[in-house]
């Protein structure tokens, strides 16, 4: 009887060992309460699959994105070389995110601060698996011929162009994927995106998440599935605005996978 | 025969000439007012940006009945500028119909082909007016399309209409004196379009029907002139900047942030890190981020004299839909607006960037920067890849660096990073709390 493992760059270092990927937990990964369920999902995929990989821990710091986009660019370098000088000392060479904003930073703004690794979303990971048959999926376990529609993160979608990937990881179920009105190259932000997470919205008539929700519902998917903490917190908050608890759930893909997998 | 058109035409393609060739010069004055940046980098992509998106109309095609629309008046406003160098060419040398011997019967179908094209860029023009002034396409009626931006837009159609009346009438006249064996006319074969007009002046004198024939060929050609100088104070120069803009297109990932090097340096000497040391002094360190014009890239005012104003970037806005305060298009509209006001002052002797004016604060909001999700909706939805946002997170950056005025919530985020490294204010040791159960979980 073995239990999860999640080791750390440091025990590895300790040890010798260099993990193949290293696992990029940000900060909602860490804290948020809904959020570290998606890790823990993400980590039992990894377990599972026995793919070499290990984790910054404690060592692990925000990748300085919110403050970046807000417009403070000295901490946000002040984080990105602290961060950049932890990943070099320990010679990461791929890193996978479940966190878009993690992911762009590091992918496309690291390099010019001295960071350079190959840089994936767990989206396009976990396709990955499922294409090699490293994962091999149940049906879609509870989700077995429902509905899901997938909300298109910017940071994932627009920013990075990967719109495909999330979609060949949810039709791998028995699922039916339902597309909202807004998808892929139009899709709509969620609301949170440029720091709008941390700060209350400018006056306007709606909240974004209110008017994604909507769209959302509108498919008639009994659950929506998103690839971003960010996303899953405004979403999950629309559908408690709307009283949809009950019918709808917000799932990220790793969740969903995980639970296909018994795990 | 006298001499006297010619000498009046050379006067008008004189004028033209010189007022085009100043507002040119304003223009590239203004758009260099921006910071220097250098956009050359892979030229071959460079060059596929700018025939797919302006030549080839790429980004247009997402929303069809525009597009198709805009097709047609795009096609005939290239096709019908060969006919403009005949009747430069007839201007200059007196001549009438320069072409006609040369090209014989394909001469004919040229015109027929140039008076369909005509005929589609009219229609194409009712139906504009229609989708703006009776329809009240959304994308239309936002605050900012108020007065002068409004009027520019009606102004533009109602001016193409009126030339293309101007060619269908020329044709129309210039084919009945023909046909009454004025020998300065020649007889061509059958006009399809124009002869619909005929029966209207068919009843008139050779002299009224010269006469007419005479002013819409003049209106036709100082029009054409007129408006190529009206163009260039009118949203409506990206007929020209739509091509250039397209291929300084920012090719890198949309989502990527421009790094700040001088803030690297310090960055570096405070964490301890060794870097090259810039043995050259120092360029005078400038403003962090963007309050004026002339903080922003000149790529950036390029993108604004590009902008006609379509507000598909607006209409995609989420912002914009939930009733902020932000508009991308207003952003692009008010870079361009605060460039011509300084181009204007600097041209009158005026202290032009020191008019205690700025482009932050006096005609953008912080409440609108500040509404933005960087989300890329604008950047996306725009036919030539103009970038409201980089502008946006400019202004961001002076706002935070130079003035500390970022609202208070950002604040308090920015205070937890600098004290627990995250956005939140949670202990750094309790990061990595997540896996303790998941340690002692039996693997299934």
């Amino acid at each position: 009887m073995s239990t999860y493992q999640v080791p750390t760059m440091a025990e590895m270092a300790a040890n010798s060992q260099t993990p193949e990927v290293l696992f990029w937990v940000g900060c909602a990964g860490s804290f948020d309460e809904r959020y570290k369920a998606v890790t823990q999902a993400f980590v039992k995929i990894l377990n599972k699959v026995g793919v070499s990989f290990a984790v910054l821990g404690p060592e692990e710091a925000c990748t300085g994105d919110p403050a970046r986009r807000a417009g403070n660019e000295f901490l946000f370098q002040m984080q990105a070389v602290a961060n950049i000088q932890v990943m070099n000392a320990y010679e990461v060479k791929k890193v996978v995110t479940a966190c878009p904003h993690c992911f762009n930073t590091i992918k496309n703004e690291y390099p010019a601060l001295g960071g350079n690794y190959e840089v994936i979303h767990h989206s396009e990971f976990l396709q990955q698996l499922i294409n090699e048959g490293k994962v091999t999926l149940q049906g879609g376990g509870e989700f077995k011929g429902k509905k899901i529609t997938f909300h298109d993160s910017c940071y994932l979608g627009r920013a990075n162009g990967v719109y495909e990937a999330p979609r060949e990881v949810i039709k791998a179920l028995d699922v039916e994927l339902v597309e909202m009105k807004r998808c892929r190259t139009k899709g709509l932000c969620c609301g949170a995106g440029g720091a709008q997470m941390f700060k209350e919205p400018e006056p306007g008539k709606k909240d974004i998440n209110i008017e994604r929700t909507e769209e959302a519902l509108a498919t008639g998917a009994q659950a929506i599935a998103v690839g971003c903490p960010f996303c899953l917190t405004m979403m999950t908050d629309g559908i408690k605005n709307k009283n949809k608890e009950a019918e709808v759930q917000v799932y990220d893909l790793a969740e969903i996978v995980a639970k296909d997998m018994g795990i | 025969m006298s001499i006297l058109p010619q000498v009046a035409f050379i006067l008008i393609l004189g004028i033209a000439g010189f007022f085009l060739s100043k507002r040119i010069q304003f223009l590239r004055r203004n758009i260099l007012l921006g910071k220097a940046e250098t956009r050359n980098d892979q030229p071959e992509n460079r060059w596929k940006a700018m025939f797919l998106v302006a030549l080839g109309q790429q980004k247009m095609f997402i929303r069809l009945v525009p597009a198709f629309l805009h097709l047609l008046i795009y096609v005939g406003f290239l096709v019908i500028n060969l006919e403009v160098l005949e009747f430069v060419l007839d201007g200059l040398l007196g001549t009438h119909r320069l072409f006609a011997p040369i090209l014989g019967g394909l001469y004919t179908v040229a015109i027929n082909v140039f008076e369909f094209l005509a005929v589609a860029v009219l229609v194409s023009c009712v139906a504009f007016l229609i989708r703006r002034n009776v329809m009240k396409v959304e994308r239309f009626t936002k605050p900012e399309l108020k007065g002068w931006a409004a009027l520019d837009a009606n102004l533009i159609l109602v001016i193409e209409i009126i030339l293309m009346f101007a060619i269908l009438t020329m044709n129309a006249t210039d084919q009945i004196l023909a046909s009454r064996g004025d020998a300065h006319y020649l007889v061509l074969g059958p006009l399809f379009f124009s002869s619909f007009l005929q029966p209207l002046f068919e009843g008139l004198s050779t002299g009224a029907l010269v006469a007419i024939e005479r002013f819409a060929w003049w209106f036709h050609i100082a029009g054409i002139l007129a408006f190529a100088v009206y163009v260039t104070y009118s949203k409506h120069l990206h007929i020209f900047l739509a091509f250039p803009n397209t291929w300084y297109s920012n090719l890198k990932p949309k989502g990527e942030m421009i790094n700040m090097p001088e803030v690297t340096q310090e960055v570096n000497m405070m964490l301890g890190i060794p870097t090259e040391t810039p043995t050259d002094a120092p360029a005078e360190i400038g403003r962090f981020g963007a309050k004026d014009i002339n903080d922003l890239s000149w790529v950036n005012v390029l993108n604004a004299y590009s902008c006609t104003e379509c507000g598909r970037c607006s209409s995609e806005c989420p912002a914009n839909l939930t009733g902020k305060k932000l508009s991308p298009r207003k952003i692009m509209m008010d870079v361009r607006d605060r460039a011509e006001e300084v181009g204007k002052s600097l041209d009158a002797g005026g202290p032009g960037l020191g008019d205690g004016k700025a482009l932050l604060g006096d005609y953008i909001t912080k409440e609108e920067i500040n509404a933005c999700t960087s989300c890329n909706a604008c950047v996306e939805a725009c036919p030539i890849n103009i970038d409201p946002l980089s502008i946006i997170l400019q202004m961001r950056r002076y706002v935070a660096m130079e003035e500390s005025g970022t609202p208070a919530q950002w604040n308090a985020m920015f205070q937890n990073m600098e004290t627990s490294f995250s956005p939140w204010k949670f202990s750094p040791s309790d990061r990595f709390n997540w896996s303790e159960k998941l340690k002692e979980e039996e693997m299934k």
